[in-house]
This record gives C-alpha cells, structure tokens and sequence, in this order.
C-alpha cells in the first residue's frame, strides 16, 4: 500500500492499515508504546465556546431511543424485562442482537436482545440463584452444578477463609456491603485504547510484557502475574470474536469517527459481558473521541448531526447496560446502578483545557435523549474551565439534574491529568490505576460500641473486644473518646483483614480478564475502604462535648438511648467548632487503616461516600448522641445530617470541603438539592449562580458535588403517580437513579434530605 | 407549596411530605457569642457599633441580592406586619449579642466565595437600622474588605442611614409593604412617608434599588394598591428591578411558638394567576420584575 503523507502525520506503525487509520495524527511517543493521553495530548482541539454549534437528536436516534423507551414500563413493573438463564455469559458468549437493526448507528448488546440480562456468576452463585428465582426464572441444574460442584466462585473463597472476628462485624453491619458476593467493580479499563491501537498490537504487546517475565523466577507473585497476563491476552482474543459476531474486524485501529465509538464501545461491552461489577465505569472518553470526530469534521466526511448522532447512541447504549442483581443488593445500591461513569472536561497540566466539542455532545445527550442516570455524567470542574463549558453544565444541571462535580484540581494534583472517575467519586489515573473495592464501615456504630464495652446496642451481643461499658449516667467526651479510639483500632484492623480475603479470592476466581488487559502491565493498586455515618458521629460527639448527653440503660446494663439536654453545634454549618471533630475523625480512621498491611501492597486510601445505604445503615443502628432516633437513616456520603445545615448550601459545602482529600483520596462526596426558584429569577441567572457556586466550592479545596434541581412537590407526586415520572432522575450520593426505581423507604429519605430552598 | 425559609430545614419525617419542622435558635454556628455581658458593657458595645443583636446568618444565593452573599439578620424592628415570616426578630432580645469582629471575620472567610460569585454581604433583619451603629461599622469594613453591599430594609427608620451609611452601599433591597398610609398600616402598624423619602434619598445617591413586595391575598393584592406601589417604585429612578413575592403561610410556627396573634392563620397563598397580574401592573411601569 503506497500512502503519501505529510512530515506532521503519523506513519510509523507498521502495517497499512495503521498508517491509514493513524493519517492525519499528529505522531509521537504514543505510537511506539501504549500511551493514550500522549496521543490525546498532541491531537485534540480544545474548544472554549458555547453550545450554540450543538445539534439535536436524529429521527434515527429518536426511534432507537422509544424503542428503548418502550421496554421500561414493563422493565420497571417486573424488576427485570428478561433474563438468559442458560447461558453462562463471557465476552463472546452471545448471538448479536439490536435494538432497531436499520436504525442502530452503534452495535452491540449484552445478549441477544435489548434489556436481557445474563447471568455472570463468578462473584458468587447465590446472588444468580436468588435472582433468578426473585425473578421467577428456572435454575439451569447444569449450570448450578458448574458453579457449586466444578468451579468454585469468589463468594465460596471469600467465605473459605473469612476470619470469625470479621463475620462477626459483618453480620452485625457494623462493616457492610462487602464485595463478598458480588463483583467488586471500580475497574476501568482503558477502552480508547482498542480504538487507538486494535487489539492485536494490543495483544501483541501483552506478549512481550509476559516474555519478560520469562526471566523472573517463578515466586507466588510472578506466577501470578503470568497467568493473568495469559488470561488477558485470551480475553483480547475472545473480543476480537465478539467483534467479529457483529461483523466487525477491531484488530487495527479504528480509522473513522464511527469506527472510533463502535471499537470503543465493544471494548467496554466485552467488559460488561465478562463482570457484573458494583461500578463498570467508562473512564475519560469524550475528548478522545473528539479527535476521530473532529478529524472527520475537517475532512467533511461527516456533519456535525451525524457526529452528535454518534455520541446519542453510543449513550444510548450505555445507558442499556443491565445486571442481574438481588432485592438485597438493592438496598446497598438502589436504582439498578452500574455507573457507567464517564468523566468530562478538565484541564490539562500545560493549562489548555481538555474540553473539546466532544465534551458538549456527551452532555447533549440529556437534552436529546432526556435525563437519564446512566451513564453517570461527571464534570471535572476547575475554575479555569472555559466559561462556555461552565454554563453548560450549570444549565444541564438545572434542567436534568443528571450531572456530578469533581475537583479537577484536587484529582490532577493527584493523579495527573488523564485521570476519571471509577463509581461516583474514586479517582483513577487511567490505564495504569486500579482499586480494591472496599466499601465501608459504620462509624456511628463503632460510637455505640465503645460506649457499650464492644456490645451491640441492638442485639446485645458482642461483637467488637469486650471491654468495661462506660460508667455513670452522663457522657463524657475525654471517656468516650479514649475508647472510641480503641473501638476503631479494632474496626481498621477487622476491616482491612476482610478487604484482604475479598481481593485475594476475587483475583483468583473472578479476575477482570478484559478490563485489566486494557491496562498497563504493571499498574498501581489502591485498597479503597469507606466511612459511613461521618456527620452523625461527629454530631453525637459534638453533643457529648458541648451538650449534656444522659444514657439510658436497658435492664442488663445495656445502653439503648441518649437523652441531649442543651446546645451543641452541629456539622454544615461552617462551624470550625465542629467540622474540627470531622477532620480530626477521617484522619484518625485513615491512619489506623494505615497500619495493616494490604494484599498486593496495595495503597490505602478511604471514601466518605454511602451510595443509598445510608438508608441501610441508619435502619442497623440504634439511638445515636445527637439525637438521632434508632432506626433513622444516616446522611449520605459526607453530607451533614438532615435538616441541622440551617446556614445555607454553600456554609454546608464549606464544611464538607474542610475534610482533607488527602486523608481521603478514594473521594468525598456530597449531593446537594436546591429548588430552581433558590438559584435565581432567570434560567440565565440560575446558570451564573450554579457555576458560581460549584467555582466557590471547588476553589475552597471541596472534591464533588451531587447537584439537584428539583422542587420537592414534584417528588411528592413522583411517588403517587411513578408512570408519569419514567424518566425523572436524581442524583444520590455518587450517582444518578430513576427515582421511580428507588425503594419507597430510600424515595421518602431523599424527599426529607436537605431542601436548600434559600441556596 | 414552596417554603422560603430562613435556612434549609428537614428533619427525618418519612409520613409527612409536606411540611418540614424547623430548628430554631441554632442560627449563630461559627460566630463566638458575647455571654454574660455587664449591662452597661452590653449598652455601651451597641451605642459604639461593637455588639449587636443577632438572629442568625447565611450564606445564600440569588435571594437577597445578586451572587452568593452572607445574609446577616439582625434583631428588632420598629413594624410589626401581618405576614411577618421572622416574628422572632421584632424584640431586640431575643437574639444573641455578637461582635463585630466575629461577623468581619466570617465576611474575610468568604471573600473568595463572594469573588467567585459575584455576591456580597447583605445587611437584613428585622429591621436593620434598628442598629445603625453597627451596621454603619459591618458596611465600613466590608467596604475595606472590597465586598459587595448590600441592605434589605423597610425604610421605616430610613432616616438613620447616615451618609457614611449610603456611601458604603452597593444596593438597596426596598420593601414597599403598601401603597397608601391607611393601607401601610394596616398592614405594619407603621407610617409610608418614611420609606418614600428613604427611596428619593437612596436614588439621589445613585444607589441602586431592587424594590419587594409582598402580594397578601385580601390584603395587598387589590388592583388599586398594586398600582399605587407600582407607581412608587416607577417613581424611584435607580430601581433596577422588582420582586413580587407571594405571601406564603412559613411563619405560622414561629407566631405559635412565640404566643403572638396571628391574624393570617386562614389566609393562603395568593393564585398564580393573581401573582401573575401583580407582576403585570408592575411591568406596565416599566420596571423589570420578577
């Protein structure tokens, strides 16, 4: 093949169908060695307009969109649309299937059909058993014989060499949500790099980083290390079959715009196929893509509908992507989530933003497909972004409530600037970053502990070392905070103990094959544990510091209430009185987890984040300090308890943003809900304030903020008359939801959160 | 119905949507009160602008004035409205005797927030000018600072604000309760002349004026009184915009708790359409209102 090519376009790859895919690039290093954001950085087109070049949905899209549409009022009536429950998924494990076969611009489903989950049960064969049955779909005895007689899952490791202490605070969820039973997720693997490179110099590559390991000798770790790079490399060749089933040849890179999205999307397909992951995130994909489109554009190959045609039904698929789960894991994550977490914007470390038109297509998508939850829009916000860009967001926010805010300060600082964010708020240096998924521990629990000698306030019995119960009938902080210190030195140790065995047995009987195959051969490993109960903890501490708090004793001695007599400040409120107690607490916690050694060296670090559970924890534990009744949930994430933040939203943010991100890099999050009326008289003036306060929160070192615009009376009624409300989203601790899906327990907690009706 | 409130409020309440109880008195977070001041200390420190009587603050956005300010609701006040949504800032007393110092020291917090927003502090109540001394020396010091001001005030004591006063403020947040003397007082128990003047004077200064009123079904929302206030707020030549807020029932616990009458228990909240045409008769003056 004779090509001729100009000095500044890229060349040296090899064979012709790379130098052909590559024509028009810039070159450089990227081309002789897997290096995406190097590619990205010499060829994208930062834009710093506004949205006015924006085009609107095709009729194309519309259709495949209301065929979509038309599945979720059955979907949402029977918990699941449908299920395949014989065949065992994995990467190339189906028939192709469409939504609408002439109108579908990007291919490629889980199964065979839209909205039919598969069964993926190397997590644990219970949660596919269970669901099946929740469901009302027959058990394939010869699967089931697979999954507990011939192939052992992660769940049966995992409870093969749980130590009794840990099953102990399990059971009494004093440490909850373990990815015990279930694919722990939080992984991204770097999907832009089949469309960059094809899969086989993908695998080729992979090859040679495994012949050298050819001369290491053969020690438990680098034994290991072969055989999950023989694993990846077969799992590269497995989604080259999947390709291939949807008539698609991605073994060179993709050389258009569409082929681009398309090589993309089967790379993340394949990882859905593989892992029913807690979080399948996307990863930073939008200005990526933007340089295929962009090239197209220049080269009036396609138009700028055709190119927000592409972005509509990549989305749409995204926002398709369905597990098979359990009523239980719903209470942990409510709402089908899978956060399918796509992180937008940003700037660059040379200071040149990374928002490119591509950044604006991706956000589009809500306006024309409407809200949706997925796939979990995040905005790397910065006060250098363009002021275009800002006011998009801002105006997006207003009118889907769909969007999250991260510090692209906080998290370039970190991680550099290719970073994105796994979940909600786990920042990962793309490609070269993975985490243990630890979820997290009830702090307000271990409060309750150490009052009551290691006893449990709601069953009695002991579950932390038993030690004597405080005396007296008034609390006191001093005594009560000696032995809460030992009480978390007991709960850092359990935990971590725990996150030991998940991640050990997860790596040996549910490695994510594809998703680390779309990393580097060595990457960085966090163990990313979790604090819930944050503001509630603090507050009771606070109460016990500055108010009277008298206990009451049940008849064995047990203490089940606290009477609070008096004043006592409360977190949210800007108060360094109390927001010092909060700081004081994550990094307490953080250094005592600091001290036990991890599986993988890998790195600790902590989240104050809850998801839905909050709702769950508040349900486990009993009367707190402050106040708060047994029973009543907790706030989510980092935000301050419901109702005491009576300074207004921004004194609220600014208390959250007090808790260092560096005792807490796994994130911090906070969900705000602001009336529209509170930001302003105008749409025009709404967009000013919210940009000006998502500038005011972020400059003030906060990490992320949820932000939705809703009246309450519209949620009110949401949940009288959920058919009219299909598509109303909301954003809870982290993520986006269909408030219709939501619990009715967990719908009447985000209807009695926090209204910041005076923003 | 929407609630504006002084402060976000919600408290676990799972069987009822539609009301929120609110906390009260815990509106000083952040702020070191003056405990157990000798009497005379006490009179002395507000004669000199040191101390005052403090409801409560907040950092808000888009509500009393532009951007994200500190609101800083100070005690007392001079009228006594019908639809008074603060009962509990009328008597000097029941708030909570601060110092200057603490609230020019939450105002350099959050000059980066107000710098971000374009926002500011703003000076409300009660009635701030029942405390000229003090607001004289917060305006001073937010103007040292290079902070936006503002003032939302009735004008009843509109006498008070002295030429250092309207030297260091940015904009003024005018209440208009009524658009004739018979009118104001029977709604406020006080006279309108005063806030007329206010209005000419702030104008002649130059300053800036968002005028407010509030629309009381059966109290203030006949044609001819909208139209008299309309004419008012026509007449005042640096007012930039208008405000019509619709009377809202959120005070009533507040009246209960405190043992005081409160005369609107049965009245609700105007029609939209009603709030609608209020906002017509004002924009046929002219003015740009909300």
């Amino acid at each position: 093949m004779t090509l001729t090519v100009g000095q500044e376009q890229a060349t040296e790859a090899g064979d012709g169908t790379t130098a052909t895919a590559w024509l028009g690039f810039t070159p450089g290093p990227w081309q002789d060695a897997i290096d995406v954001r190097d590619f990205i950085q010499r060829n994208y087109t930062p834009y710093t307009g506004d949205d006015s070049f924006l085009a609107g949905p095709t009729e194309r899209t519309t259709r495949v969109w209301q065929a979509i549409v038309d599945l979720f009022p059955e979907e949402r009536a029977r918990g699941v649309l449908d299920v395949d429950n014989h065949t065992v998924s994995r990467i190339d494990a189906f028939a192709p299937g469409y939504i609408c076969p002439d109108d579908d611009v990007v291919v490629g489903l889980q199964t065979d059909a839209p909205l039919k989950r598969a069964m993926i049960p190397n997590g644990g064969w219970r949660m596919v058993e269970t669901a099946l049955k929740t469901y009302g779909y027959e058990v394939d005895p010869q699967v089931r014989e697979t999954f507990t007689v011939h192939r052992k899952t992660h769940n049966a490791g995992v409870f093969d060499v749980y130590p009794e202490a840990v099953r102990r605070a399990r059971s009494a969820h004093v440490i909850t949500g373990l990815p015990d039973a279930y694919g722990r997720g939080r992984i991204i693997g770097d999907y832009r790099r089949v469309a960059l490179y094809g899969v086989d110099r993908l695998i080729a590559d992979r090859r040679l980083d495994k012949l050298a390991l050819d001369g290491d000798w053969s020690t438990e770790s680098v034994i290991r290390d072969r055989e999950e790079m023989a694993e990846q490399i077969s799992a590269l060749e497995e989604l080259k079959r999947l390709a291939a089933s949807y008539g698609f040849d991605i073994s060179g890179p993709a050389s258009t715009a569409r082929e681009a999205v398309q090589w993309l999307y089967f790379a993340y397909l394949g990882a859905v196929r593989e892992q029913n992951g807690a979080a399948m995130s996307l990863g930073r994909t939008s200005t990526f893509l933007d340089v295929f489109i962009q090239r197209d554009l220049d080269a009036g190959r396609i138009t700028e509908e055709q190119a927000q045609e592409l972005i509509d039904q990549f989305v749409i698929k995204l926002r398709i992507v369905r597990f098979l789960r359990t009523p239980e894991y719903d209470e942990i994550f409510s709402g089908d989530p899978t956060w399918v977490t796509e992180s937008i914007g940003g700037m660059g470390s040379d200071c040149r933003t990374l928002v490119t038109r591509n950044s604006f297509r991706m956000l589009q998508t809500l306006h024309n497909l409407g809200p949706a939850p997925e796939p979990n829009m995040t905005v790397l916000w910065s006060e250098s972004l363009p002021r275009g860009f800002k006011d998009f967001c801002a105006r997006t926010s207003i009118q889907t409530s769909s969007v999250q805010y991260e510090s692209d300060e906080l998290l370039r600082g970190d991680l550099g600037d290719d970073a994105g964010i796994a979940c909600c708020v786990s920042g990962m240096a793309i490609g070269k970053q993975m985490q243990f998924f630890g979820a997290r521990v009830n702090l307000a629990k271990a409060l309750l502990y150490a009052i009551n000698g290691g006893r449990d306030e709601k069953t009695g019995r002991q579950v932390a070392p038993q030690s004597t119960p405080v005396e007296g009938e008034f609390l006191d902080y001093d005594d009560v905070m000696a032995r809460f210190d030992q009480t978390l030195d007991w709960l850092a140790q359990t935990y971590v103990n725990a996150l030991n065995c998940i991640h050990y047995m997860h790596d040996k009987y549910a490695y994510e094959r594809l998703e680390m195959a779309l990393h580097d051969p060595e990457v960085v490993r966090t163990m990313a544990c979790g604090i819930a109960g944050l503001s509630v903890t603090v507050d009771s501490l606070s109460a016990i510091r500055d108010a009277r708090v008298r206990v009451v004793r049940d008849e064995s001695g047990l203490v089940v209430d606290y009477e609070t007599i008096g004043e006592f400040p409360m977190f949210g409120n800007d108060d360094d009185r109390v927001d010092e107690i909060a700081i004081d607490l994550v990094g307490r916690f953080m250094a005592k987890i600091r001290r036990h050694p991890t599986y993988r060296d890998a790195v600790h670090t902590q989240s104050v984040l809850t998801i839905t559970s909050n709702v769950m924890y508040g349900k486990y534990t009993g009367s707190t300090p402050d106040g708060r009744r047994a029973g009543e949930p907790f706030a989510p994430g980092a935000n301050p308890m419901n109702g005491r933040d009576t300074h207004g939203m921004l004194a609220s943010a600014l208390s959250v943003a007090k808790l260092p991100f560096t005792q807490a890099r796994d994130g911090i999050s906070l969900t705000n809900t602001i009336v529209p009326q509170g930001l302003g008289r105008t749409l025009p003036e709404q967009v000013s304030a919210l940009a000006g306060i998502l500038d005011a929160y972020i400059g003030s070192d906060g990490f992320h903020m949820n932000v939705n615009v809703l009246n309450r009376d519209t949620l009110c009624d949401a949940m009288e008359h959920p058919e009219n409300y299909p598509q109303l989203t909301i954003r809870v601790s982290g993520y986006a939801v269909n408030f219709v899906r939501l619990t009715r327990e967990q719908q009447l907690d985000v209807i009695s959160r926090t209204f910041h009706e005076r923003v | 119905m929407l609630r504006r409130v002084d402060g976000s409020t919600g408290e676990y309440a799972p069987e009822r949507c539609d009301a929120t109880p609110r906390l009260l008195g815990r509106g000083t977070a952040g702020l070191g009160l003056v405990e157990d001041a000798a009497h005379t200390d006490e009179v002395r420190g507000i004669r000199e602008g040191r101390l005052a009587w403090l409801h409560s603050w907040e950092l808000v956005t888009s509500m009393d004035g532009p951007g994200s300010r500190m609101t800083v609701f100070l005690n007392g006040c001079p009228l006594r409205c019908l639809y008074c949504h603060n009962p509990d800032t009328w008597q000097s007393r029941q708030g909570r005797l601060v110092g200057l110092d603490e609230l020019v020291g939450r105002l350099r917090r959050y000059r980066k927030v107000f710098a971000a927003t374009g926002g500011g502090l703003t000076v409300s109540g009660g009635e701030p000018m029942m405390q000229p001394a003090f607001v004289q020396n917060l305006l001073r010091a937010a103007k040292e600072l290079g902070i936006h001001t503002a003032m939302d005030t009735s004008g009843a004591l509109g006498r008070k604000v002295n030429r250092q006063i309207m030297s260091d403020l940015d904009l003024v947040l005018l209440d208009i309760k009524a658009g004739d003397e018979d009118r104001y007082r029977a709604v406020t128990g006080g006279e309108l002349a005063p806030t007329l003047e206010f209005g000419r004077r702030v104008a002649e200064a130059g300053k800036e004026i968002w005028v407010r009123f509030v629309v009381v079904p059966g109290l203030t929302d006949d044609v001819a009184q909208v139209e008299l206030v309309a004419a008012h707020a026509a007449s005042l030549s640096t007012v930039s915009r208008v405000e019509v807020l619709p009377f809202h029932q959120m005070g009533r616990d507040k009246w209960d708790s405190l043992g005081l009458d409160y005369r609107l228990a049965e009245t609700s909240p105007p029609e939209p359409a009603v709030v609608e045409r209020v906002r017509e008769q004002f924009r046929a003056h002219g003015l740009t209102t909300y």
